[in-house]
């Protein structure tokens, strides 16, 4: 690191790191099943990518293997770095990958005032006080906190600890960036602003960033792509769109956003999504549909609110219901529908006013549709 | 409104304002009088004794010891405890366990009994000198365990435990992710050591070295027996008072307690405006340890660590069997015999320091629980006029050495002038149980009030505002509240009353002589066997009352399933 450039032009003299875990597989003793069971995952150089599982998936330890305060028992942690070098780092300590993390509960050290905290990693690397601190309030600065430099960090909020120690992880140029829940422990409405601030961190500094949250809104908002992991199973990366509209599992179709499940089989010409006894087309090409008919397997239908809609005209082939309830969801309503069959879907309803109650006639409404394996 | 012509009612009611009155009253004779009876009789020549203390060389090389002793017990303390504190909660391997239990044995030895076990051990006619003679065939004894440095080892060896269990309360409650981003930060082991890890501990520390430095201070058991022709103020005090020269002895004295105070406000200001909560996940996690050079080297070590603490106690139990006399040059006394205990049972002189303990502190134990109780009580529950001063006066005998509160008791309770407030108690039965009150006071009235700060403060009055009197209330709410620390201080207090020696040395007489002084008069014959019989009485008259207490404690519990404060 010389001494003197600014640290944004070095950052984008330097190339941005990729990180990729290769087969990464933990088992603690005393459990049958691993807690991260073969994952394999690729971050591309300035990608952003969210681990979201349900706690106990094995995303927190997914990502402590990639920090290096685990050790996999089996796969590898292969790093490439600034220089284009690629090395395998499963074995190496956590103080010699010059990766930055950012902890659940910040782990700021509390004797150390806000740009001492800040200017610790450079310290560790061997920089003279007066420039780690101008380096440190600089840093600050791009958080929005430089006038918060001399404080105790338990004089700050929840939110400024986070942002400081976002800029103590980012402060040391890091090859990899890891964060472990960043928006947590934020009261709700912190979190969408925080969102949206981090996001834009993320990006101004190019660093390639690997994090873990529960909450899919928060990995949709921040995430280029997505990992989905549950009980320390990979079960798909991805865009949020192709999460959202190709889910690979039921798993992930229900944990993101909303759907409705209903039986759907594979016939020569297509699938049918069926309710009772009225079988309905699924429109155009059907994400997920398995490539011949022939095969037995069970599916269903990922039906979201927008792949429903209301039937007027009773000569077309629907399905019957009543509406049970609706919700507001920013600019339309959805309505729930319980059909004869006992089943509950989501419709939206637009420009379409039903009070509860009432019989409705429900279809399909053209928009693309997934199917996933029963 | 009219103000009422009666007096106005204090705060909390005149019942509390009269207890309040007699506790400060209490306070004040039994803890300041006898030392400002000190500081004023040594000024009793003007400033003559002064300058004698001043120009006694021997006085000043006791002054020079103590305060040599009381910093290098510190740094020793600190060296064992510290080390071993790290090994014990953050790592792994195979003896951990055992010598973790084995870690604190050294507390659990009465003072003067541990002082003894050494002379066994390293003296000159000790196991281990004989043994290293022998095994590297010397002449004489390969060392003589005496002087400044024998003292230090002593206090090192007994007091690491202080410094061993703060610091691993410290880390138990550190937390530990602090460590993982100062590693994740790029700090080498050294760095995030120095500037994370210990920085944060230095509260635990802090308070471990106050309290290794005033028992350094006030010790006196060790010197005796081992200082040689190295002096301190706490034997120097005695030598002098023996010597009739008491203004002299009162200014050792006033020295002494003055030195223990400035010490204790300077490591306090250390402490002081160190004040983080470590708000965090505090997982203790312990790792297994990655060289395999250590991982070789450490059960070994560690084994050779537990031998080296519990050898104290088995020496004692052994030479408790030896037959006195028979042992002189042999590593190992070469006889062994049931006479010691036979005579202690069979002869009712030598069984009389043994009542005489037992009765003594069960009179000063429960006197402490009643009125600490009380003192915990005003301090904490009430709002009455003088609570602070009280509460200051409860911490002071912590502060002062105990030879200095002996020497403070005989000089003012020699004679009966009640206009002075004086009554006669050298010589008696009595004022040895005074002694062990007030050096206990602080320890009971500390435990009483933790517990009685954990009580949800509503819960007394939410018995009164159903109906209950304050005397109801006190016993079916406060009490319950306060009994886990009544239990704890008191059993504490009963420990250290059956073992103590230090006043005890300075006030007794042969008819009330406790257990201690017997044993050092058993020594000073060189009837070991009998003052190793008496030691090992002592240890389990000690577990006995520690036993006793956890049953009393655990019958309690499973009586009533009190609840505590918040649940």
């Amino acid at each position: 690191m010389s001494a003197g450039s600014p640290p944004a032009r070095e950052a984008a003299e330097r190339r941005a790191s990729a990180l990729v875990l290769e087969r990464v597989t933990r088992r603690y003793a005393g459990n049958a099943d691993p807690s991260v069971d073969a994952v394999s995952l690729s971050v591309a150089p300035g990608e952003l990518v969210a681990l979201v599982g349900a706690s106990g998936s094995g995303k927190t330890t997914t990502l402590r293997i990639a920090a290096g305060y685990e050790t996999p028992d089996a796969g590898r942690v292969v790093l490439t770095d600034e220089s284009g070098a690629t090395r395998d780092i499963t074995h190496e300590s956590p103080q010699r990958r010059g990766f930055g993390m950012v902890f659940q509960h910040y782990a700021l050290f509390p004797h150390m005032n806000v740009e001492s905290n800040v200017a610790f990693g450079l310290e560790a690397r061997g920089m003279r006080k007066r420039e780690r601190l101008e380096r440190a309030r600089e840093a600050l600065a791009g958080v929005g906190l430089a006038e918060k430099a001399s404080r105790q960090v338990q004089a700050l909020s929840g939110g400024e600890q986070q942002r400081v120690a976002l800029a103590r992880a980012l402060v040391i140029s890091p090859r990899v960036l890891l964060l472990d829940e960043p928006l947590s422990n934020l009261d709700p409405t912190l979190r969408q602003t925080m969102r949206d601030e981090l996001r834009a961190t993320l990006r101004r500094s190019g660093v390639t960033a690997l994090f873990v949250t529960h909450d899919q809104e928060d990995a949709f908002a921040i995430a280029d792509r997505i990992a989905m992991l549950s009980r320390g199973r990979l079960l798909q990366v991805g865009t949020p769109e192709e999460l959202y509209h190709a889910p690979a599992t039921r798993e992930v179709a229900e944990f993101v956003g909303r759907a409705s499940l209903l039986p759907a089989e594979q016939m020569s010409d297509g699938v049918w999504v069926t309710v009772g006894s009225v079988a309905l087309a699924a429109p155009g090409r059907v994400a997920g549909a398995p490539a011949d008919a022939g095969n037995a397997r069970e599916l269903v239908a990922v039906l979201r609110p927008e792949s429903l809609a209301f039937v007027d005209d009773d000569a077309q082939p629907a399905w019957e219901g009543r509406v049970a309830g609706r919700r507001f969801a920013g600019g339309h309503t959805v309505y729930q529908v319980r059909l004869e069959s006992g089943a509950t879907v989501e419709v939206m309803g637009n420009g379409f006013g039903a009070p509860e109650g009432a019989t409705v006639r429900v279809r399909l409404s053209g928009q693309p549709l997934a199917v996933v394996p029963a | 409104m009219m103000r009422s012509a009666r007096l106005r009612r204090p705060p909390g009611g005149w019942a509390v304002a009269w207890t309040a009155f007699l506790l400060l009253a209490l306070l004040l004779w039994s803890v300041v009088y006898p030392n400002a009876a000190i500081i004023v009789g040594s000024f009793e020549r003007g400033l003559g004794d002064w300058r004698d203390f001043m120009a006694s060389p021997a006085d000043r090389d006791a002054l020079y010891g103590t305060v040599v002793v009381s910093i290098g017990s510190v740094i020793g303390a600190l060296l064992v405890g510290v080390p071993l504190a790290f090994l014990l909660t953050r790592t792994e391997f195979r003896g951990r366990r055992v010598l973790s239990g084995v870690a604190t044995l050294p507390a659990a030895l009465p003072p003067l009994v541990g002082v003894l076990a050494f002379l066994f051990l390293y003296g000159e006619s000790g196991v281990v000198t004989r043994v290293v003679q022998h095994v590297l065939g010397l002449k004489q004894a390969p060392w003589t365990f005496t002087g400044l440095s024998a003292v230090i080892f002593v206090h090192a060896y007994t007091m690491y435990v202080y410094v061993f269990l703060f610091v691993s309360a410290g880390l138990e409650r550190y937390d530990t992710t602090l460590d993982e981003a100062a590693a994740g930060l790029g700090a080498s082991r050294a760095l995030a050591l120095r500037r994370v890890t210990l920085p944060l501990l230095i509260p635990s520390l802090v308070g471990a070295m106050v309290l290794v430095f005033m028992s350094a201070l006030g010790s006196f058991s060790a010197p005796y027996i081992f200082g040689g022709g190295a002096r301190v103020l706490a034997t120097q005090i005695l030598v002098s008072k023996l010597n009739g020269a008491l203004g002299r002895a009162y200014v050792e004295t006033t020295v002494l307690a003055v030195t223990a105070v400035i010490a204790l406000l300077v490591l306090r200001r250390l402490q002081g405006s160190r004040r983080y909560s470590v708000a965090g996940k505090g997982r203790a996690t312990r790792s297994a340890l990655r060289s395999p050079v250590t991982r070789l080297l450490l059960p070994p070590l560690a084994i050779a660590l537990v031998v080296l603490l519990v050898l104290p106690h088995a020496m004692v139990i052994l030479v408790s069997f030896a037959r006195d006399g028979a042992w002189t040059t042999q590593v190992l006394p070469p006889e062994y015999t049931l006479d010691n205990y036979r005579r202690l049972a069979g002869e009712s002189s030598l069984w009389r320091p043994i009542t005489n303990s037992v009765s003594m502190s069960m009179i000063a134990t429960a006197a402490n629980a009643l009125v600490c109780f009380a003192i915990a009580y005003v301090v904490v529950l009430t709002r009455a006029p003088g609570k602070r001063a009280i509460a200051l006066l409860a911490q002071l005998p912590w502060a002062i050495p105990a030879t200095a509160i002996a020497l403070g008791l005989a000089a003012t309770f020699d004679r009966n002038e009640p206009a002075q407030l004086r009554v006669l108690l050298v010589g008696t039965f009595w004022i040895l149980p005074l002694a062990y009150f007030i050096r206990n006071i602080p320890l009971v009235t500390s435990a009483v009030e933790g517990s009685l700060r954990q009580m949800d403060p509503t819960l007394e009055d939410a018995a009164r505002g159903l109906g209950a009197s304050r005397w109801l209330a006190l016993r079916r709410v406060v009490l319950p509240a306060a009994r886990p620390g009544l239990v704890a201080g008191t059993m504490l207090a009963g420990v250290a009353a059956v073992g103590e020696f230090v006043a005890s040395v300075v006030l007794y007489t042969h008819a009330n002589r406790p257990i201690s002084v017997e044993i050092l008069s058993q020594i000073r014959n060189t009837a070991f066997g009998t003052a190793a019989a008496y030691s090992v009485l002592l240890i389990v008259l000690v577990l006995i009352i520690t036993v006793g207490a956890r049953w009393l404690e655990g019958r309690f519990i499973a009586g009533e399933g009190v609840p505590s404060a918040g649940q």
